[in-house]
């Protein structure tokens, strides 16, 4: 038997595109409830992972796991938003079209979204602090907003397991700040967010757990515990400058490239 | 005084003119109804792509003496899941590989087209459009296919819209994007067909497109832009096919001519999105910035 209150339970996963390993041996297992960094740097295979536990990617070979089951019986349970700079903003849809489309899946084919849905697609909006923006048109929605938005059709799908592709990148701290919170929130709530992110200060402050990938699993614990100049070095391929200072170490970026 | 009820009710004495409107009409709504996706998704090569491919299906048609029309089906139908196939596991340029694939059917058209004696008004009556040549019985294997593809976005509305909108979100949801996507290439692909006759393969496109730009100007949301899409594109259709009658113009040409001009009015005049109301909202933004 299968520990049923792990969110995720990946054994010896590999995967990649064209003959290319983009992810190598991967095995964890994400405890239900909890808040999971997935850091690494570009192209260390973090929209790989959420892609192959979409079911969007055929695994090479390995088990996957959620809530106990495999992904097909759980996908309901499994929400995405994908990396806002993919998602065409100028689309003809207001804010409440798209959350609607979260319901989309459940409530099936040839048949039309009930009061039921209606309900489910406020309370989302209500969660993610975008009450009374229904109409909106998406374009006219503020990065934040944006990022908030594509976490609310999660919700109004009544996902278990969110899966959030850079949902930090390019906001200012303010908006950061206010994404954290609800991502604590809804951990609280009982949901299991996985966090596809390059910013490890943000990680280290906030997430129970960090995934750091490079194509292997080059470290999973508490970002405290394994923010080391070791792991990190291996996982960046010593692109990080990093400062010791009094019980931790400073990341920095060594420039942009 | 203009007889404006004249205008409208003279021509009408004419069987020809009576079947020519209600295919306008069909032309019209269904095309629309399908051009809200071709605009929303950048489809618009894809579409003038099936018209043109369809002329091979034509020209082989007629040369085996079967039904025109079930022609061009086929050879549109082959050409959008060719098209579909392509945009999958490709190697060189989508945009490329169309633009080969659609020249070739249709020059395979015209080589065929070229070897028979009898071919004149007949074939190319398809290539400009005649719709004043359209008989009962094309019109009833119109309308079975328009209301087919009316019918199938209906039902498959939310589907559609989702896989237009995001197509990966919308597979993680257990939505089947694939069955959609090369489904609204059949549908795209049929509704030329449809419209092949009333306007002819070169104008196809403008009927997919045109209402449909033009209702994005003015409207925000997938359905509304069909709704608004339609009005337009039969207020085009019959209003060019009048214009068509009584100034003696090419019916097709007409009816796209109306069709642009509606959206050029639109372009500039649009509430918030037109260029008008953007030049004054720049500049009222400018003064403000301006003013201490």
């Amino acid at each position: 038997m299968t520990n049923s209150t792990n969110a995720v339970s990946v054994h010896d996963l590999w995967a990649g595109y064209d003959g290319d390993p983009a992810l190598e041996a991967l095995t964890f297992d994400l405890p239900a409830g909890t808040l999971v960094g997935l850091a690494g740097p570009n192209g260390s295979g973090k929209t790989t992972l959420l892609k192959t536990l979409l079911g969007l990617l055929q695994p090479w070979r390995g088990q996957i796991e959620l809530f106990g089951q495999p992904i097909k019986s759980a996908r309901r349970k499994l929400g995405y938003a994908p990396q806002s700079e993919l998602v065409d903003w100028d689309f003809p849809a207001t804010v409440g079209d798209v959350v609607m489309m979260g319901r989309y899946g459940r409530i099936g084919l040839l048949r039309r979204p009930a009061a039921a849905d209606r309900d489910a697609v406020r309370d989302a909006l209500a969660q993610v602090a975008l009450n009374g923006l229904a109409d909106r048109q998406i374009g006219e929605l503020s990065g934040g907003q944006q990022r908030r938005m594509l976490i609310a059709r999660a919700l109004a799908q009544e996902a278990e397991l969110l899966l959030l592709d850079e949902p930090l990148v390019g906001l200012d701290a303010t908006s950061q700040h206010d994404l954290l919170t609800l991502f604590e929130t809804l951990r609280d709530k009982g949901k299991t967010l996985l966090v596809a992110t390059h910013d490890l200060s943000c990680v280290a402050a906030c997430f129970d757990l960090t995934l750091l990938l490079n194509r292997k699993l080059v470290a999973f614990g508490v970002p405290g515990e394994i923010f080391t100049p070791e792991l990190l070095n291996e996982a960046y391929d010593e692109h990080l400058l990093l400062l010791p200072t009094e019980g931790g170490v400073y990341v920095g970026h060594h420039g942009h490239g | 005084m203009v007889d404006v009820w004249g205008w409208f009710a003279d021509p009408l004495e004419f069987e020809f003119m009576q079947r020519a409107l209600l295919a306008v009409v069909l032309v019209g709504v269904v095309s629309a109804v399908v051009g809200a996706f071709v605009v929303v998704r950048g489809m618009a090569f894809i579409g003038d792509a099936l018209a043109h491919s369809s002329f091979a299906g034509v020209a082989i048609a007629f040369t085996l003496g079967t039904s025109i029309y079930l022609g061009a089906l086929v050879a549109a139908v082959l050409t959008a899941l060719g098209i579909g196939f392509i945009s999958r596991r490709g190697r060189l340029r989508f945009d490329t590989t169309i633009g080969v694939l659609f020249v070739g059917a249709f020059a395979l058209g015209i080589a065929i087209v070229s070897r028979q004696e009898n071919y004149t008004i007949d074939l190319f009556s398809f290539v400009f459009g005649q719709v004043l040549g359209v008989s009962w019985g094309d019109l009833a294997v119109m309308a079975v296919m328009g209301l087919v593809v009316i019918a199938l976005v209906a039902v498959f509305y939310k589907e559609l819209l989702f896989t237009a909108y995001d197509p990966i979100v919308a597979a993680a949801a257990g939505i089947p994007t694939r069955l959609m996507e090369y489904g609204l290439l059949i549908l795209l692909a049929v509704s030329t067909v449809v419209a092949l006759q009333a306007v002819g393969i070169v104008l196809v496109i403008a009927m997919l497109v045109t209402p449909s730009a033009t209702a994005s100007l003015l409207v925000r949301r997938l359905h509304h832009i069909i709704f608004v899409g339609v009005a337009l594109s039969l207020v085009s259709s019959v209003i060019g096919l009048y214009v068509s009658y009584h100034a003696g113009i090419a019916s097709g040409a007409a009816i796209v001519l109306v069709a642009t001009a509606l959206f050029t009015v639109a372009l500039f005049l649009a509430p918030r999105r037109g260029l008008l109301s953007r030049w004054l909202l720049d500049r009222s933004r400018r003064l403000e910035r301006a003013s201490p």
